[in-house]
């Protein structure tokens, strides 16, 4: 694979598993506004997946034929959704990165990437301000809420730093103006994230362990389960089309 | 004009409009147990939506489920222009006081029972609906000309789904054959009983909410539905079906088993409303956290 494949791909993957991850909020959520509004999020991240994957393959093979370790999401992406809190946390650090990402992708040299982000910017925004709208009443709201808001945000705060690293491929790619800088993503992502976080009087997790391994492969014990049932009916029926 | 007058000129009731009582009553147990059915109806689709066998099927079907809970808001919209409260209203739900319709209470198996529930249910769904959009009530009419286009959708996009399974592999033709089998007869069901026992029927035509006996509207989606089975090379599972020349007869409907699945005894009915309940109460602190905050920001703002 070109460094561009790769790149594309890892950006793809992160879409689509946290689609994947969202759409098991189906009827469970807590307000059917909120059935809505996630769907609707995992419905453009299942959208952006699509448009990058097909940049580098055939979309299906590559989301239901692949093994765990030919996934290269980052790790944050999927982690389980775990109680409401938790999910909107881990969408406020997620979004908060990809908005920044596809704008600075926007204007990348690659017109594949720059075509998909320039419409994924937009809805990112959108999952940017619902994160942020839940994530202030849930860390203002009640002693419970807020208790139960840091403990998410905790949680998944240590994943978040993964999607800041720079390997060769990402080195090179920033060099040619086709990927986006990370040094220059993560001041302005801690800028963004942490004005919610006071807002919502959480504090702002601090952490030296920084869990990484997801773009070269390497993913948590609940991954193995999460692509199980994704990819069961592909695999049971080789070369069905549906 | 007085409420009699404007359904007697078939003209519509609007939310500030005199109303009989029970007339109100009667809608907003109907317009409830119509949104209930909504989101009810999310789980056995969406029990799918994570094992969708494509990327393309997937979205299709999480847009679909993404409606349906958009259809339930507007019922429970349409509800409250009536003085009921979506949060009354759950709770009824909740607490088994109102019902939902039958048919969610039948397992999805396989990925061939969502296509199955897109063209057959969503299919019945639309021939029970469609008179609705001319209901006497007007928030409520109104409400089902925007769910019948969105069903519609659904219906297409479930035969499609159909279409390609009974085109597939010998696996994906039994898938579907097997779905048709154990869809058919309670997507029948789901038009109500027969005319003669359907004790609040002649009150609801009178009134201007119902338009079509349950019999008459069952026959109508009999009649589109059979020659779709015929185009995908299906069997509908019901050995005395047979053209009359007018419409296709069909067998003897089980209504014990209607009715069992009506007072609770489906396969699915306890899961249902365990998975319903147990989602509301999971929720609650984050419904709690959001009227804290909006209050303080009341305050605030005073
Ligand atoms: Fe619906
Ligand atoms: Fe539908």
């Amino acid at each position: 694979m070109t460094p561009l494949e790769t790149y594309t791909l890892r950006h793809g993957d992160d879409c689509l598993v946290l689609g994947q991850r969202l759409c098991e909020w189906a009827a469970r959520s807590p307000q059917l506004e909120e059935d809505v509004a996630l769907l609707n999020i995992a419905l453009d991240l299942l959208g952006s997946a699509r448009s990058l994957l097909s940049q580098v393959g055939d979309e299906d093979q590559l989301a239901f034929l692949r093994d765990e370790p030919a996934f290269t999401n980052a790790q944050i992406m999927e982690l389980d959704n775990g109680d409401f809190g938790r999910t909107m946390a881990r969408q406020l650090l997620v979004s908060g990165y990809q908005v920044l990402l596809w704008e600075a992708l926007s204007s990348s040299a690659d017109e594949g990437l720059a075509g998909v982000a320039g419409k994924a910017v937009k809805e990112a925004a959108y999952h940017l301000d619902h994160a942020h709208s839940w994530v202030v009443r849930l860390g203002d709201g009640t002693e419970e809420s807020h208790a139960r808001m840091q403990a998410g945000l905790d949680d998944v705060w240590p994943y978040a730093l993964e999607l800041f690293e720079a390997d060769d491929v990402v080195t090179s790619l920033v060099a040619q103006g086709i990927a986006a800088d990370p040094e220059v993503l993560e001041p302005a992502w801690r800028a963004t994230v942490e004005k919610v976080l006071t807002e919502a009087t959480l504090g702002v997790p601090s952490s030296d362990w920084r869990p990484t391994g997801g773009r070269h492969g390497l993913h948590t014990e609940p991954f193995g389960y999460l692509l199980a049932e994704m990819q069961h009916l592909q695999r049971t029926h080789p070369g069905a089309s549906w | 004009m007085g409420f009699q007058e404007v359904i007697d000129a078939d003209g519509r009731i609007e939310p500030r409009d005199e109303m009989p009582e029970a007339y109100r009553k009667t809608l907003v147990r109907q317009i409830a147990q119509h949104a209930h059915s909504e989101i009810i109806g999310m789980q056995p689709e969406g029990n799918w939506i994570t094992r969708a066998p494509s990327l393309r099927r997937k979205v299709i079907l999480v847009a679909k489920v993404q409606d349906e809970a958009g259809h339930g808001l507007y019922l429970y919209s349409a509800a409250e222009t009536l003085g009921a409260s979506r949060h009354d209203l759950l709770d009824l739900l909740h607490t088994g006081r109102q019902k939902y319709s039958t048919i969610f209470n039948y397992p999805t198996t396989s990925w061939a029972d969502v296509a199955a529930i897109g063209w057959l249910v969503d299919g019945a769904a639309i021939v029970n609906q469609v008179p609705l959009t001319r209901c006497s009530y007007g928030p409520y009419a109104r409400a089902m000309t925007r769910v019948c286009k969105e069903e519609s959708f659904h219906q297409r996009q479930g035969f499609e789904a159909m279409t390609v399974l009974s085109r597939g592999t010998p696996a994906q033709r039994q898938m579907a054959q097997d779905a048709l089998d154990r869809w058919w007869w309670p997507a029948l069901m789901m038009f109500g009983p027969s005319d003669a026992e359907s004790p609040n029927s002649a009150q609801s035509m009178a009134w201007g909410i119902k338009r079509f006996s349950n019999d008459e509207l069952r026959q109508r989606f009999v009649d589109a539905t059979v020659p779709q089975a015929d185009y995908l090379g299906l069997t509908v599972p019901d050995p005395t079906l047979s053209w009359d020349g007018e419409h296709y007869r069909y067998g003897e409907i089980d209504w014990t088993e209607f009715f069992a699945v009506m007072k609770g005894d489906g396969p699915c009915n306890r899961q249902r409303m365990g998975f319903r309940v147990k989602a509301h109460e999971d929720g609650a602190w984050v419904r709690e956290a959001a009227e804290a905050y909006a209050a303080k920001q009341r305050a605030k703002a005073i």
